[in-house]
């Protein structure tokens, strides 16, 4: 569990967005050179992205870069984006583990000695992608993370997108599971209608519940809803509290085994635990 | 001169004569005893009724050099300004002095009328639209004199303004002038602008578009205030005097400066039984009342008043009990309008008991809270809301002097950035409200507290909120924008800026064109 809960697309060629994308609370900004921009302008939203990711104060938030597709211009791309220094770039339109290999190839190239190592999201948005997603969550160590995207995967399926969301349960349920096999981070899709509050909190407790560890975001009005879904609960924290107790106390006992109202601590529930509780502190949740 | 707030007021302005200073937001206090119009009688069976302003104008004599004054109730859709003036030209008359309580883009005609030199001077709270560039070019012969909404019923107690025509445009009407603003085609909902022309006027004039049988009751303005009636067919376009409804911004920024503001409020301890709050009509300011709503919702506090210009949204508030009452000076969409005539609780109130600092006391004295607007604000916390970045007249001062001088706090909300000029500046280019008076500014990127208020700010770093030297605030404008290029203004002086004590606290120089 880390603390990427929330990550918010802005458009790559809106300065006024560009600039004002630290003030909503989002774990991860996307600046987007993909879909938000007009191929005649995506030279201009390269430069005015490379510039914003070195002049603008970002604080906690991790900056991302969503790259236009390897079949498009991900290269050019990557020459002006990596000297800026992104935290991650996201590559669209992954349909297998040879993407990510050849994309992690390119930043090899392009990131200078000494420089932070760029991490990768992909987007699963292709039935052929999510036929592969087990292979391309276990792909390279750059990969931080899977985004499942639901809008080009439900056009390319021909199922109809709906706000209950039962076309994609079996695409989330599989983009949560390569995830977790991978050791690796899972994103839901957006939730599109900005202005369905209700919509957007079930559809976020629905994305918690079946695993994924966050949540994009199309709109900055999304973002608390998201974060605030994504924080662990008051129970959880005292639950996951109760099983570190008895993890130490084990420890100290020098049992291998630790129990938690009768019942007994196996390995996956303490290492949840654990993570949760790091989470909790990250975000101030807990001392 | 230099005066108490370091701006540069000559002690005597052509057009205006000798300058007032501004000496302190309370230092200048009244003298003398209120002015009164003279006094009248009306005999039994005297028909005030005239069927149209041409058979008014040569019924009362009026002529060349008469002050006329306006209220602004009916917004962009008024026409009854135009029609008056229209009719003043058509018979000759020139040099008019014209006291309209606040000017707008329907009220473009009048640069024609300024030309013609029919109307020659005029005083307002604040012009929006092609008469406020035309000011800013210097079409006016005269400075224009820009007041707030208290600092004028104080100039019609004192006599500094001096009405001898008052045309109360009224939604409603009977032949004996009974006047209301809520209801009819043009019903506007409050006629709080109106009441002091009717107190002071020589000659007091009800137009209307919809007159109906004596008795009209209940009454804004009674019959034994009123002189003459006049019907013509429309005063207006309704579409431009009630805005219909007014919702809550969407746009993000607005949202978190209004979570801020609202988080400010309920840090700085005031937001507890008995509160009273005003807050503009903007989707930004609306935002912020429906954060505070929350609050109030949670921490179960029943507020006491709401105050100002009101909309829907502060009648919902009234109807679900978050506050007691609403005071109504001006209604600005058709729930308020609809709320002020079957609510007891929602009050029709005068700009005299909104805000006017020389009577026995004012509802603004008795804001805990106000949030407020601004196109510049300076490191000392001095705010323009009457000029744009590039000097040229945008706004009005409206109650903000008056509020921000009255509520025990004063918060500004505006975003750091506009249209790339930061709005924090070192020196504001007009200063409508004084600094002292204005207790935090909430930017997207933080607030910031006046030094004269620590107690707010021990409050607000306790409480968890982001605190930012106003300095800091100013620096981080222009890291992002850049230090915009310094304007200067040399030109004639196009207008003044009266604080609500009557002493000139500014001038405006021409810019623009």
């Amino acid at each position: 569990m880390t603390s990427r809960r929330s990550m918010l697309f802005v458009p790559g060629n809106n300065p006024a967005m560009v600039q004002t994308a630290r003030l909503f609370g989002a774990d991860v900004i996307i600046l987007d050179l993909e879909d938000a921009v007009a191929p005649s302008e995506k030279d201009a939203a390269r430069e005015l992205v490379a510039s914003a990711l070195m002049a603008i104060d970002y604080g906690p938030a991790e900056k991302c870069v969503r790259l236009n597709g390897l079949d498009a211009c991900c290269s050019e791309d990557l020459v002006d984006i990596v000297p800026s220094h992104p935290d991650l770039v996201m590559l669209p339109k992954v349909n297998r583990a040879e993407d990510i290999i050849s994309l992690a190839g390119e930043l090899d190239r392009h990131e200078r000695p000494g420089q932070k190592r760029i991490g990768i999201l992909a987007i699963i948005e292709s039935p052929q992608g999510l036929a592969e997603v087990h292979e391309i969550a276990n792909s390279h160590f750059r990969l931080m993370g899977l985004l499942l995207g639901a809008e080009d995967y439900t056009a390319m399926v021909g199922s109809t997108r709906t706000k209950e969301g039962a076309e994609i349960a079996v695409p989330r349920a599989l983009v949560v599971n390569a995830a977790a096999a991978g050791d690796i981070e899972s994103f839901d899709a957006v939730f599109t209608d900005a202005n369905d509050e209700e919509g957007l909190l079930a559809d976020t407790r629905l994305a918690k519940n079946m695993g994924f560890t966050g949540k994009a975001a199309v709109n900055p009005r999304q973002i608390k809803t998201i974060n605030d879904t994504f924080n662990p609960s008051p129970a959880e924290i005292e639950q996951a509290r109760r099983i570190v107790k008895a993890l130490a106390q084990a420890e100290k006992e020098g049992s291998g085994v630790a129990s938690v109202g009768g019942k007994m601590v196996d390995a996956p529930v303490a290492k949840r635990a654990l993570n949760l509780m790091n989470l909790a502190r990250k975000l101030g949740l807990a001392s | 001169m230099i005066n108490y707030l370091g701006r540069d007021v000559p002690d005597y302005v052509e057009g205006y004569g000798k300058v007032k200073h501004y000496l302190g937001a309370f230092k200048t206090v009244p003298e003398g005893t209120a002015y009164g119009p003279p006094i009248k009688a009306a005999s039994p069976r005297r028909s005030k009724f005239y069927p149209n302003l041409t058979d008014l104008f040569k019924g009362l004599g009026l002529k060349s050099g008469m002050t006329f004054s306006f209220h602004h109730h009916l917004r962009n859709g008024d026409q009854v300004v135009n029609m008056v003036l229209d009719t003043a030209a058509k018979l000759g008359l020139n040099d008019l002095a014209v006291s309209l309580t606040a000017a707008f883009p329907t009220h473009a005609p009048m640069i024609g009328h300024i030309k013609s030199g029919v109307v020659t001077s005029l005083r307002t709270s604040g012009v929006y639209g092609p008469l406020a560039a035309a000011i800013s070019g210097g079409v006016l012969p005269k400075p224009v004199i820009f007041h707030s909404h208290g600092g004028r019923p104080r100039s019609l107690k004192s006599g500094e303004l001096k009405v001898d025509v008052a045309i109360i445009a009224a939604p409603t009407a009977d032949d004996r002038g009974n006047l209301s603003g809520a209801v009819g085609k043009s019903a506007c909902g409050s006629l709080g602008y109106a009441f002091g022309d009717a107190d002071h006027a020589t000659h007091v004039v009800a137009v209307t578009d919809n007159l109906v049988d004596y008795p009209l009751l209940p009454a804004s303005i009674g019959q034994n205030k009123v002189d003459h009636v006049v019907l013509v067919e429309s005063l207006g376009d309704p579409q431009g005097i009630v805005s219909g409804t007014t919702k809550v911004t969407k746009d993000p920024v607005g949202l978190v400066i209004a979570d801020l503001a609202a988080k400010a409020i309920k840090a700085s301890g005031l937001l507890k039984n008995g509160f009273s709050f005003q807050t503009g009509a903007g989707g930004a300011s609306l935002a912020a009342a429906h954060y505070v709503g929350q609050m109030m919702r949670e921490a179960k506090v029943k507020g006491s008043f709401a105050l100002g210009g009101i909309t829907g949204y502060m009648v919902d508030m009234l109807e679900e009990g978050l506050f007691g009452n609403l005071y109504d000076v001006q209604s600005f969409d058709l729930e308020s309008v609809r709320s002020m005539s079957r609510n007891p609780n929602h009050v029709e109130v005068s700009a005299d008991l909104y805000a006017n600092p020389f009577n026995s006391g004012c509802l603004v004295n008795d804001l805990d809270a106000v949030i407020l607007g601004a196109t510049e604000i300076d490191i000392d916390f001095n705010v323009n809301a009457i000029t744009g970045s590039d000097g040229v007249l945008m706004g009005a001062a409206g109650g903000h002097p008056d509020t921000a001088a009255g509520a025990k706090m004063t918060v500004i909300v505006a975003t750091l950035l506009r249209s790339r000029l930061p709005i924090v500046v070192d020196r504001v280019i007009t200063a409508t409200t004084p600094g002292e008076t204005v207790d935090v500014l909430v930017t997207e990127y933080g607030l910031a507290v006046n030094p004269s208020r620590p107690d707010l700010k021990d409050r607000f770093v306790k409480a968890g909120l982001t605190v930012k030297d106003i300095h800091e605030l100013k620096r981080l404008a222009e890291d992002l924008a850049g230090v915009p290029e310094k304007l200067t203004f040399d030109g004639p002086i196009v207008a003044l800026v009266e604080y609500r004590d009557g002493t000139i606290i500014d001038t405006v120089r021409a810019a623009g064109q």
